[in-house]
């Protein structure tokens, strides 16, 4: 049994072409309120490339391939961890906001009726 | 047979790190359910950076001696880049989010761009497919990893002017045929056995660097009021790298997330452009500034200062006042100082509303956030379109460090770069107060006939401090009624 993972062609056109039919959908109709938290997010997401610097560097045999796998996680690890970071504090300030504001507006909405 | 284990676990967290990118995105794109998608997305990444490390029972044999020194660089790569980056994306300031944003963007086409070197250098891609995907991922990353650099050095004022020569699209073309031709050159003779005229490294060199110099070009003479949607390309740039050297691993992972984001950010940027109402290639090739110059006699009328106190005191005594936020705002870190002042007018009785442009600030949704960080309920928040009527009935329109999105010239002048770009009519307010620091002009660099209007006074001040003489005022006004 083997659970090698091996795609060619076709069947890599058709991972790619329903990712970006997801990627579309999933953003379609997002509020402009949420258009800079969104970048920095989908921004985090292709952070997942750090995966990839650890198979190369993993599988680097030569120091030139050594170094170079080395800066390939570096970087993919500043993606991955400085786009959660500064996501993470965008989306936080509609945490705290959100209960509680929404029923003092609705109170005070009373008070003028 | 032992890698058998590791292969599946692999494949599966794969497969869940995949669902859990997606589900996340699907979670950030509703402003309820956002806090809780980024900690989605990044359960998946930490699940399969951790799987990652089971790549060590099926690492190639040639690499297998350097086996421990490998795992070793790794985990310090790790620690050192996420612990870096980490910090700095925590301890930024507000206002200087979207660089930060270009810079980690940077940094993960960079990381793509290394990976295709590896694969290049190390000769490891099978056959003409996967090495030219891997060159095409290679040329994206790179460029992606120097325009963002560049993109974070104009956001951060590094670089104050775009810088244009003659005949730079021409370069620029050039470069980029130079990097096709290099890109061609290396499958060609790695295809075909024949000889290179280069040594292979010395090529593969030449191909990056024309590569990175390409991105470099490209960016420099873009205008910085253009940055954001600049952005938002070279991120779907960078989500493409990565899903094409997801192939060339034959991780799905990659690819998946990779295309998403590829899709996601390019739907976001077209989003940004529209608001704009400027397309992509417009921005991308045609030079902001770069329009005729613009003939600046035929605005009449005086800029008229006023004293922030007594700007203070005749909102007070309005009915209706619609604030317009811009990137002063957020500069000037006066977003708490506003909402206090909101406050007051609204103890007062005034109807305050806050209007948001799409493209205010230096990316869209800046100022949404900028007034969430303050407190802002959503319900005084509104989107152009929902509230551009309004101002016609509006006692006062105050301008915060906002310019080019409420100058009329976007409706009236056609000879003007912003001509068609929908604003917001803060013109039509009764009254009009402009928040500025100084004469300057906004990021575009026109005059803003706004200014000079009879309705429009002029309150010269960061707005930090103007907002703080503006509550000064009010509020002795009501130690005065008390008294």
């Amino acid at each position: 049994m083997d659970f090698a993972i091996t795609m060619t062609g076709f069947v890599a056109l058709y991972i790619f072409m329903l990712a970006a039919f997801a990627g579309w959908v999933i953003i379609g109709g997002v509020p402009a309120i949420l258009h800079t938290p969104l970048m920095s997010g989908s921004n985090f997401v292709h952070g997942i490339v750090v995966v990839g610097g650890i198979f190369a560097l993993l599988n680097a045999s030569t120091v030139l391939e050594q170094s170079i796998g080395f800066g390939a996680v570096l970087l993919g690890a500043g993606n991955a961890a400085g786009g959660y970071a500064v996501t993470d504090r965008m989306l936080a300030m509609f945490q705290v906001s959100k209960p509680h504001r929404a029923r003092r507006a609705r109170a005070k909405h009373l008070k003028k009726v | 047979m032992s890698t058998i284990i590791p292969q599946l676990i692999i494949g599966l967290t794969d497969l869940a790190a995949a669902f859990l990118f997606l589900y996340g995105l699907k979670r950030m794109s509703s402003p309820v359910t956002a806090p809780s998608g980024i900690f989605v997305a990044g359960l998946g990444m930490v699940v399969a950076i951790l799987a990652s490390f089971l790549y060590v029972f099926s690492v190639s044999a040639a690499a297998r001696p350097h086996l421990a020194v490998n795992i070793g660089l790794a985990l310090i790569a790790l620690a050192l880049g996420g612990g870096v980056a980490w910090w700095s994306g925590r301890k930024i300031a507000l206002t200087a989010m979207p660089q930060m944003v270009a810079l980690y963007n940077g940094m993960g086409g960079g990381a793509a761009g290394a990976i295709a070197a590896v694969e290049l250098f190390g000769n490891k891609a099978q056959g003409l497919a996967q090495l030219v995907v891997t060159l095409l991922g290679a040329l994206i990353g790179a460029v992606s990893l120097s325009g963002s650099v560049i993109a974070w050095a104009k956001l951060d004022g590094v670089i104050e002017k775009p810088l244009r020569v003659r005949g730079q699209q021409a370069v620029n073309a050039l470069f980029m045929l130079a990097t096709l031709a290099f890109g061609g050159y290396i499958a060609f003779v790695t295809q075909s056995g024949v000889a290179p005229l280069i040594p292979m490294p010395q090529l593969i060199a030449l191909f990056f660097g024309c590569a990175l110099l390409f991105g470099v070009l490209m960016t420099l003479p873009i205008g910085g009021a253009d940055m954001p949607v600049v952005i938002s390309i070279y991120n779907a740039l960078t989500g493409l790298a990565v899903g094409f050297e997801g192939f060339v691993l034959q991780n799905p992972a990659l690819m998946i997330a990779g295309m998403v984001v590829g899709a996601a950010g390019t739907l976001l940027t077209l989003l940004m452009a529209k608001a704009m109402n400027r397309s992509v290639g417009n921005v991308v090739f045609t030079n902001f500034g770069a329009a005729p110059k613009h003939k600046q006699g035929d605005i009449k009328g005086s800029l008229k200062p006023v004293e922030a106190g007594d700007a203070g005191i005749f909102m007070r005594y309005a009915s209706k006042v619609i604030i317009v936020p811009g990137y002063g705002l957020a500069a000037a870190q006066g977003q708490q100082r506003l909402y206090e002042f909101v406050k007051l007018l609204q103890a007062g009785g005034v109807d305050v509303k806050f209007a948001i442009h799409p493209v205010a600030g230096r990316m869209p949704g800046q100022m949404d956030v900028l007034l969430a960080e303050a407190g802002v309920p959503y319900d005084l928040i509104f989107q152009l379109e929902d509230i551009n009527d309004e101002f016609a009935n509006a006692d006062v329109a105050l301008v915060i460090g906002a310019n080019d999105v409420v100058n009329p010239a976007a409706r009236t002048d056609k000879s003007s770069p912003i001509y068609g770009m929908p604003i917001l009519n803060a013109d039509k307010a009764k009254k009009v107060y402009v928040v500025k620091r100084g004469e300057g002009k906004g990021y575009a660099g026109i005059v803003n006939a706004l200014f000079y209007g009879d309705n429009c006074n002029m309150v010269y001040g960061d707005a930090q401090a103007v907002l703080g003489k503006m509550i000064e005022a009010v509020k002795g006004l009501g130690l005065a009624a008390a008294a």
